[in-house]
């Protein structure tokens, strides 16, 4: 099952972050939880309406949600509308120096490690078999007596929740959300990232995300026109690596 | 006289103009072995799939041990403890024999929503699952993946993961086809072994199986059930040689 509305729960993660420095909520210990509670409840809301249907249906509607989510902050004007949103400061962590640069790396990429780590964990708990066995096959894992629907809701509630902190990070990043974090593109965007790494195995998107960044900032390197070049990696790579770089590298038994 | 542990009363399905089931009524006592026979295209199946909760019947009741199921999905009604084993081989295919089991163990014990210990060494889920796959006769095969299988080992871990269900009442589809005859007559002698503790419905087109195990024999005949009594009686009833059994029954 694949999400092409991703960048919806990556803006509600961001916007929640700016609309509470708006606000003069600056403390990231409020403002990064409440990011992944809002797209937890948006992804919550989306999921139990989308997940009832699969394949491309399932597809074009967390698109169809995700393209309401942009249009919506288009038109709300208190949040700058077309314009965005600029954070006059990033959040505060208490003894962790935020405006330095490298100080956010770090505390994104202890955070990612994080999130890798627990989704690893759901992944071999028993939650995950059965997430697994559906994937697999749905109608033997319905026969054995589980409620597929349910244990679907909750990942991908999950997944909204981490895609939220992601967003809640970027926004600090960039000091600045705009309605682009929830088009269409950047949803894309997500999709290369995973394919590119391998679909269906944790360590092949976060390898798909390092990569797809990699190249770009490196061809963007040698000219302007450096989604040229992009495309036509991504295409030789889908066409004969179909389990993405990561189960290229990984062998073929591996998932 | 206790109820049947499954009952199906007036059983009516049509996919358009097309009847597939049609008024039937059947029932499997525990300990019984009930056996669906009939031609291809019969509606046995179909039939089992309603029994299963896949299909929804347009009219007619299904009953588990007295209380009525027929509007119960599949996963309801294999909590309660209707367990099937399907004709194409469904298994998943990247889990080792053991986690196909394993899930199965995990439907009964009601406590998946674990977000955090490793199944892979939870106990108990382990100790039945290769319960269960030793007595198939699958022990040696516990780690090996279910697509890696041969077809005959496939036929018994889909029964090892019917059994870990601890069903009531099981629905076996062809549990027979594609075996050869020393598989067939190990399947023949497991299904004899596990029958007194289950209301079995077998749909199966090896004869000699039917014979050898079934109790009572229904026929199933462009989805209408023609006959319905032992198998010494149903192959001598001339319905049934005409419709089903032809010359070489």
């Amino acid at each position: 099952m694949v999400s092409f509305g991703h960048a919806a729960y990556f803006a509600a993660g961001g916007y929640t972050v700016a609309v509470l420095a708006q606000h003069g909520i600056d403390a990231a210990l409020i403002a990064w939880p409440a990011a992944v509670v809002v797209a937890a409840l948006l992804a919550a809301v989306v999921g139990a309406l989308s997940l009832r249907t699969t394949g491309i249906f399932f597809i074009m509607i967390t698109l169809a949600f995700a393209q309401m989510v942009f249009f919506a902050l288009v038109a709300v004007k208190a949040w700058g509308g077309n314009d965005g949103l600029p954070l006059d400061a990033r959040s505060v962590l208490p003894g962790i120096d935020l405006r330095n640069a490298s100080v956010l790396y770090f505390v994104c990429l202890g955070l990612l490690v994080a999130f890798v780590a627990l989704a690893a964990q759901l992944v071999e708990s028993r939650f995950g078999m059965v997430l697994r066995g559906a994937r697999s096959s749905e109608r033997r894992t319905l026969a054995l007596g589980f409620p597929t629907f349910r244990y679907k809701l909750i990942a991908f509630v999950v997944a909204g929740a981490g895609a939220g902190l992601s967003g809640a990070l970027w926004a600090e990043y960039a000091r600045f959300v705009s309605p682009d974090m929830a088009s269409w593109t950047r949803s894309g965007e997500f999709l290369v990232m995973v394919i590119l790494g391998g679909l269906g195995s944790l360590a092949g998107a976060v390898y798909g995300a390092a990569v797809l960044l990699g190249l770009e900032s490196f061809l963007a390197g040698f000219t302007e026109h450096w989604m040229l070049p992009l495309g036509a990696i991504l295409l030789v790579i889908v066409l004969f690596a179909k389990r993405g770089l990561y189960g290229w590298l990984a062998g073929t038994n591996d998932g | 006289m206790a109820e049947a542990a499954l009952a199906v009363s007036g059983l009516r399905k049509a996919f358009g103009a097309l009847v597939v089931s049609d008024d039937v009524a059947l029932e499997v006592r525990t300990g019984e072995c009930h056996a669906l026979i009939g031609p291809n295209g019969a509606g046995k199946t179909t039939l089992l799939a309603q029994l299963a909760g896949e299909v929804v019947p347009d009219a007619g009741t299904i009953r588990f041990g007295g209380r009525d199921v027929t509007r119960l999905g599949p996963d309801a009604r294999a909590r309660l403890g209707i367990a099937r084993s399907f004709q194409i081989t469904t298994l998943i295919g990247d889990f080792t024999a053991e986690d196909n089991v394993a899930l199965a163990v995990q439907a009964r014990s009601a406590t998946s929503m674990r977000f955090w210990k490793p199944a892979a060494r939870d106990a108990a889920l382990r100790e039945p699952a290769r319960a269960a796959l030793v007595r198939v006769g699958l022990g040696a095969r516990a780690g090996t993946r279910a697509s890696d299988l041969a077809h005959g080992e496939q036929r018994l871990l889909e029964l090892a993961i019917a059994l870990a269900q601890e069903p009531a009442v099981l629905l076996l589809d062809e549990p027979m086809a594609g075996l050869g005859h020393d598989e067939s007559h190990a399947m023949i002698a497991l299904l004899r072994e596990i029958k007194p503790a289950v209301a079995m419905l077998l749909i199966e087109h090896d004869m000699e199986a039917v014979a050898e195990l079934a109790d009572r024999v229904t026929v199933l005949v462009s989805g209408r059930a023609i006959a319905s009594g032992s198998y010494a009686a149903v192959r001598t009833d001339p319905r049934v040689r005409e419709a089903y059994l032809g010359d070489d029954g």
